[in-house]
């Protein structure tokens, strides 16, 4: 399938914020020495658990003031973007920069403003519930466009920009929102990925827990283990992952370092049931990806999984995974990064994406951890287990990610 | 509350709400204006309400223009406190 370069999208830059790193090179890391992110964590009414937590500085890039207007989701995004268009070498506004207004912002998000409600209602509960000490800046921070609005105040963007509510899709969906408005010719920059802060609110650790649902055990270290026989759920976790997209002519013409191609994707509903997943709809996004790229299933090099370590889901996908990809598939790999970080949510899947992006250049593909006893049910070939595999070669990664309400989004990179 | 405790009590408030400024320099006279926006106000007017009890109406905002000006419209609100 050959396209001209303008309808090409390619990836320039990289910002991230993960549990267990505070850049690419960090993160990639962690994932090639079996580095978690997953810690204790202690958050009120719902009391001890684990959760992967970020150690970014937010004064790197915002005020002290911005930072407590803000939102934490804000300063990630902040965080995440300046980091991207650094490594990107892209300068907005400046000369030989790209116009404010030709650049947009798509971040997915699974959810918003969970956080910022119930820290009002924690406030107003030390006053007798008298909603007089409800804080004005409740509205700018919980607006469903907030992360990716903080992120044009901070950095006077002018272009557009708006979230992309898409639950544990959205990382993928925002970067192929990303790809869309480029194509479209809305803007000449994206500024795509995903956001999460989901860890600030009790309520979706309580509502796991409720659902029998999220992940416990006596090392936080070795909670987040899908595909082991003894998963017993999902580990809650910030983090960010921001690309900077751009046409391929645009990118040879400015010189810039390209570290993939966005070659292919798709989004589906599973249209069948509120959280439970259906490897039907799954193996159909897969595929639908697969001929939006022009490629075959055996063309795949490494396909990171959506898995969660929730005893159903995780085999529902290996499910939907052995019905595309068949025997012939020999130099296909398998992976997982949850296993290290937990799960980021919103920004889930463009964090694991760009923890594989350097096998483009390395070869290596890191591993899946924690899987002291394979779940005969989740037993595929080159599952990478516990520790990293040299490849023949990587051309091609398969980004999967899988959301509540049967929301499906797979996303496929290639190398340029 | 004496007056010199009721100033130190509004710098406190001021230093939290916009962390960045260098608010040991401000002189009584000096206008906020240019150091507040509209929504660091609102701040102010809510931290007086926590911390004090103090409800600032909003035709009174007016008074809140200096460090002296608050200290002259809160010193009678303050004053058992």
């Amino acid at each position: 399938m050959h396209k001209p370069d303008s309808q090409r999208i390619v990836i320039t830059g990289i910002g991230l914020a993960a549990p267990n790193g505070n850049n690419l090179a960090e993160f990639r890391h962690s994932l090639l020495n079996g580095v978690s992110g997953v810690c204790d964590y202690d958050i009120r009414y719902f009391g001890r658990t684990v959760a992967g937590l970020c150690r970014f500085d937010p004064l790197k890039y915002q005020k002290r003031k911005e930072v407590r207007v803000g939102t934490r989701a804000g300063s990630i995004s902040i965080y995440c973007v300046h980091e991207a268009l650094a490594d990107a070498g892209l300068a907005i506004g400046a000369e030989g920069g790209v116009a404010p207004d030709r650049v947009g912002v798509f971040l997915g998000i699974t959810e918003h403003g969970n956080v910022e409600t119930e820290n009002e209602i924690y406030e107003i509960s030390q006053y007798d519930y008298n909603t007089k000490y409800w804080s004005h800046h409740h509205n700018p921070r919980t607006v469903a466009n907030n992360p990716a609005g903080e992120v044009t105040v901070n950095l006077g963007i002018t272009g557009p920009h708006y979230t992309i509510g898409a639950a544990c899709a959205a990382g993928n969906l925002g970067c192929a929102t990303g790809a869309q408005q480029i194509l479209l010719g809305e803007v000449d920059v994206a500024l795509a990925g995903g956001i999460s802060e989901s860890p600030g609110t009790f309520g979706i650790f309580a509502a796991f827990k409720s659902q029998n649902a999220l992940a416990s055990h006596e090392d936080p270290t070795k909670a987040s283990r899908p595909f082991d026989a003894a998963r017993n759920g999902i580990v809650v976790s910030e983090g960010g992952a921001v690309y900077v997209l751009e046409r391929l002519d645009r990118a040879k013409a400015r010189n810039a370092r390209i570290y993939g191609e966005i070659a292919g994707y798709c989004y589906n509903s599973d249209a069948a049931d509120m959280v439970l997943p259906n490897p039907v709809r799954q193996a159909e996004c897969m595929r639908k990806a697969l001929d939006k790229a022009g490629l075959t299933p055996a063309d795949i090099h490494i396909i990171n999984t959506h898995a969660t370590g929730t005893p159903a889901g995780d085999v529902k996908e290996c499910e939907a995974i052995r019905e595309v990809f068949g025997p012939s598939c020999r130099d296909t790999y398998v992976n997982n990064t949850k296993s290290f970080i937990g799960h980021c949510m919103g920004a889930a899947a463009a964090l694991e994406l760009a923890g594989n992006l350097p096998s483009f250049e390395d070869g290596i593909v890191h591993p899946t951890i924690n899987v002291d006893n394979l779940d005969p049910l989740c037993e595929l070939p080159n599952l990478v287990l516990n520790q990293p595999v040299k490849a023949e070669h990587v051309n091609a990664i398969l980004n999967n990610s899988f959301g509540m309400l049967g929301i499906n989004c797979v996303l496929i990179v290639t190398k340029v | 509350m004496t007056r010199e405790e009721i100033s130190q009590a509004i710098v406190e408030i001021l230093s939290d709400i916009v962390p960045d400024e260098d608010w040991a320099s401000l002189k009584p006279e000096d206008s906020l204006r240019g150091k507040l926006e509209s929504m660091d106000f609102l701040d102010v007017v809510m931290e007086l309400r926590k911390k004090y009890g103090v409800e600032v109406p909003e035709e009174d905002y007016g008074q809140l223009a200096t460090l002296k000006s608050c200290a002259d419209y809160l010193e009678a609100p303050l004053a058992s406190k």
